[in-house]
Formats: C-alpha cells, structure tokens, sequence
C-alpha cells in the first residue's frame, strides 16, 4: 500500500482534503526550504565541506554547544523533577501562580529573557555582582551560555513529568510501605521507574531545543569566536559573510542532529506511553 | 484522598497504624519544606528575577523615558509590523492545525506517524536554520532570487520574508495541541452525527468544534506569542531597516546594542507583558477545559 492511503475506510468525510491540504502545506513551508539547504550543502565538495563543518572554529562552536546544551539539560532533569513533585505532591501559598508560571520561557520571547539574564548576571547586575565578588564570571562566558539555556529548557521537563507523576497511584506506594518499603526505597523502586521515560522525553526535548537556541543566548554569550560562539551565531556570521554554502553546510550538519534527536524523543513517547498505559 | 479514608477507617485503637502509613507514603516535614525551599529559590532565580529585572529597567528612568521609547516612530512601527505577520501566520497555521489534526485524529492511514514527527520538525530545527533556508530559496543568489528580482518582487529584506519566517517557526503550535485531544475523543460522536444526517461541514461545526474549542483557542494564543516573540529566523531574513522591517524583538536587539537600555526595557516590558496575558489566558482556560470535563461526566453518571 502507499504512504499515505487510508486503511479501512472510513465514513468520515474529509480525509483526501485534510490530508491532502497538510501536506501540500506541509511541503511548501517545510520540505522546499529544508531541500533548499541540503542542495545548497551538495554545492560543495566533499573536501570543502569537510573544511568548513570540520574547522577548529566550528569544532569549538559544537563543544559549547553541545557542552552547555548537554549541561542544561542535565540541571533542569534534576530541577525539573524536583519542581514537577513539589507542584504535584505538595501544598503552599501561591503554587498556582507557580505553576503558571513554569510555562513563562513558552511565552517570553527569547530576546527579551537574553537581556533579561544578561542584566540579571552581568558582573554589576543582581545576581552577578555576588558570582563576581566570588571571582565568577558568569555573562560572557559559558556559564551564562548555560545559565541561558536552563532557563529555555525549563519547562520541557516540568510539563512532561507533571502529568505522569500526577496519575501514579497512591495504592502502589502504599503497598511498597505496607511491603515493609522505607520512602526512599519507594521513590526509587516504584515511583522513579514509573517516571523515567518521561524524565527522558522532556530531558531530551529540553536538549534539542538548547542546541538550536539562538535569542537568548546571544546577548549573554558575548559572542567569542573559539570561546563563547555558539553554532547558530557561527551560521550567521557566515551569512553575513555572503558566505551561503558555508552557513548551509553547518546548517545540514545541525539539522540531520536535531531530526535524529526529534526520532529519538518519538520513539521515547512512544515507550513512555507503553508503560504509562501498562501502569494503569 | 486517600489518607483521609485510611484515617477514617483506622481510628481509635488503629491510628498509630495510620499515622505509621502515613508517614510511610510521605516524606517527614523537613524534607517536604526543604524540597519546597529549594524549587521555590530555583524557579525565582530562573523564572521570577528575569521577569522583574524587565519592568525594573524598563522603569529605572522614569514613566516619560518610557512613554517615549514606545511611542517613538521606529517602535510604533515595529510594533504594527509584528502585529500585521502574527495575523497572518496564525490564521495560516489555524487552518493546518485543523486540517492536519482531522486527518490524523480520525483516520487511520500509512505514514501518519512520519506525518507527526515531520509537524514537530520546526520546534527542533534552529530558528536561525529556518532563516537561512529561506535565504537560499528567495535570497538575491537564491534559486527564484534573480525571478524575483526580474519582476520587482521583494520577499528577502521585506515583510513576505518576516511572514514565512514566522509561519514556519509557529506552525507546529495549533497542530500539536489539537492532534493529542482529538486523537483521545475518538470518532463515535462525529459518526453518530452523520447517521443522523448532518453534512460533513455541519458535523465539523457543531460536534467538532465545539469539543476541541478550549484547546484550540490555547493553540491560537501560544502560537500568538511566539510569532510576535520570534526572533532568530526574523532576524536572517528581515535585514533589520529601521522603521521598514524591523519587528519588536529586533528593535529590542538594535536598542540594546546601542546602549539604549531603559528603551530595549521599555520595549521588551510590552512583550513580558504579553507573555503574562497568555499565562494568565492559559491558566483560565486549563480551567474552563477542567470544568466542562466534569460537567460532561457528570450528565454522563446522572443517565
């Protein structure tokens, strides 16, 4: 059968136009321009391309990169767990206003958290004048990078856990203690296990979305060649460098990354759906 | 809940009983303050500060600095410009978001789950990625660049380009609400409706529609507010002209590089505020949702 052909009829209307119209659309917002960057990438040659994506200034963007992306991700797997059981499990004033609130890196606009974080962290700012006083540097440098990047990621974790942790039963846990379990053992042999997949799916989500962030983290970084450049920031220098073969090779390189990690992540609901439903 | 019932069924001679499962299936209270503190201190470092930094600056040079720096003529117009391509990438991206969400909610078909991946493909792809790509396709050395110069068309460096830019980063937004709703609804009710010999369009209409409204009016007001925040793809294709396609966040960016920073406050102040609306938008809704939901389960139990 043919991608795309319906299986057992049915008797809803509608299927050719709907279908037909999202992926007519599909391809003209999506495919056209993502085909026009490979192609553009095919310009090159094999040993141009390899110069431009293997360079020592590229290598550097991709460790930063992915280094603080990997980090990030990493800081809000902990604190996200952490904030999604507070909300779920406990009580206190202004927990609503919280948990509206976890969804505000969704909803501000990625310039305004960039200035927003840098004046916060710049060495005379709020918080950056103790990290300075300590002899941190934390804007324009790495760690402001990543203090960037956990702010973007935030709520990819909170809000995939949230629901999970919400319908674990209470009765399981009461039996892990009625079984002679102590409450560590019970977080980590009973609810911890239930909770994994969609600590995955949200830590990845967080991961893929840090590796492509641009807004905020360009005023924070102070953008270093070789030291606070991130690849984005590199894509757009090559860019206004008119060189567009150069932009688009870093770009298929990033692209084919982010399209493995969103698979990855499908697959992960996938699983975490499994289980979540065999938990039932 | 259901520590309640077990103490109401174990009082009396049983409760040292209960208060031991109690304390069994939960943590002492230290540790449940302690656990408070510490999300309490993270989320008002990462979350909290970073939105009163915004009004604190935007105000740190008084009401008349900040009336001016967003009523001067270069911000007015890089607020008409933002508001002109969010109406039209979201109404753009509504429509997908039906669209796909029919076909993908109540049919089964091949290929459907490549369909859902490849819908979520602009969340994962860099913005700044989404810009270039569009350089290469209507850039002046671009594949239809020299066409369209041919003919005195603009897309690159012009609003067309602002457009698509923004449609392509908010697209998945409406879809992606609407598809996981709709897929869990099912089809009894819409097939109920056409035996009983509604048309198509009338089904959609008033079976439809109205089941998924609160999810979709959420879809329409996030992807509100990342096609008037987005900035990295805007940025490659806008060329940043001022007063000519210079959107909100990209004045902000010029403001703040020129060292104008109550002014990129000021500006950004009106985004904050935006991203506020939409939380507080989203909360009332989660509320309306939560309401109907009961409301339906409750004539349910009562036939």
């Amino acid at each position: 059968m043919a991608l795309f052909s319906q299986r057992n009829k049915s008797v809803l209307p509608g299927f050719g136009l709907s279908l037909g119209f999202s992926i007519f659309y599909l391809s003209l917002i999506v495919f056209l321009p993502l085909s026009a960057l490979v192609l553009k990438t095919f310009e090159l040659s094999l040993a141009e391309f390899w110069q431009v994506v293997a360079s020592d200034r590229a290598i550097a963007s991709y460790q930063l990169t992915f280094g603080a992306s990997l980090l990030a991700a990493l800081i809000n797997l902990v604190f996200g767990l952490l904030v999604a059981w507070v909300l779920v499990r406990y009580s206190f004033p202004g927990k609503k206003v919280l948990d509206a609130l976890v969804d505000l890196p969704f909803a501000l606009p990625t310039a305004v958290a960039g200035i927003a974080l840098t004046a916060l962290y710049a060495p005379n700012g709020w918080i950056g004048q103790f990290f300075h006083a300590a002899g941190i540097k934390v804007a324009y440098s790495a760690v402001g990078v990543t203090v960037a990047l956990v702010f973007i990621g935030l709520p990819f974790v909170v809000r995939t856990v949230q629901p999970v942790l919400e319908d674990v039963e209470k009765e399981l846990e009461e039996a892990a203690a009625s079984l002679g379990a102590n409450r560590l053992q019970t977080f980590c042999r009973v609810i911890f296990p239930a909770l994994l997949p969609s600590l995955l799916t949200g830590f990845a989500l967080a991961f893929a979305r840090a590796i492509g962030e641009y807004g905020s983290v360009v005023f924070i970084s102070g953008n270093m060649p070789f030291k606070t450049e991130i690849t984005p920031l590199l894509i757009m220098t090559r860019l206004e460098q008119f060189d567009y073969a150069g932009a688009a090779a870093l770009g298929t390189v990033m692209l084919v990354i982010s399209f493995s990690l969103l698979l990855l992540i499908n697959l992960l609901q996938h699983w975490s759906n499994h289980r979540h439903g065999g938990v039932k | 809940m259901t520590e309640v019932v077990v103490n109401s069924v174990l009082s009396g001679k049983d409760s040292a009983r209960a208060q031991k499962l109690r304390q069994a299936t939960a943590e002492p209270v230290w540790l449940k303050v302690l656990l408070t503190g510490i999300a309490l201190c993270f989320l008002t470092l990462f979350l909290l500060l970073p939105l009163v930094i915004v009004f604190g600056e935007a105000f740190a040079k008084g009401w008349q600095v900040y009336l001016a720096s967003i009523t001067e003529p270069a911000a007015m117009h890089a607020i008409q410009l933002t508001l002109l391509a969010a109406a039209i990438a979201v109404p753009c991206n509504v429509i997908f978001g039906l669209g796909a969400s029919w076909a993908i909610a109540k049919f089964q078909f091949r290929g459907k789950q490549l369909l859902i991946t490849l819908i979520d493909l602009p969340i994962a792809v860099s913005p700044v990625i989404a810009g270039l790509c569009f350089m290469l396709l209507f850039g002046a050395r671009g594949w239809w660049g020299e066409w369209l110069n041919d003919h005195d068309l603009a897309v690159m460096f012009a609003v067309p380009g602002i457009v698509l830019a923004t449609v392509f980063i908010t697209f998945p937004f409406v879809a992606r609400e609407l598809i996981p709703l709709m897929q869990e609804q099912g089809r009894e009710q819409e097939e109920a409706a056409l035996t009983l010999g509604a048309s198509g369009w009338q089904t959609f209409r008033l079976v439809t529609l109205p089941s998924i409204k609160w999810a979709l009016l959420y879809g329409i007001i996030l992807c509100n507010a990342r096609a008037m925040g987005e900035f990295g793809a805007v940025s490659v294709v806008s060329g940043k002209i001022r007063e000519q396609t210079n959107t909100m966040p990209l004045h902000i960016e010029i403001l703040y590089n020129e060292y104008q920073f109550a002014a990129a406050f000021a500006v950004s102040s009106l985004l904050a505020l935006l991203a506020l609306l939409t939380l507080v938008l989203k909360s009332a809704l989660q509320w309306r949702a939560a309401r109907d939901y009961a409301e339906a389960a409750r004539l349910r139990s009562a036939d």
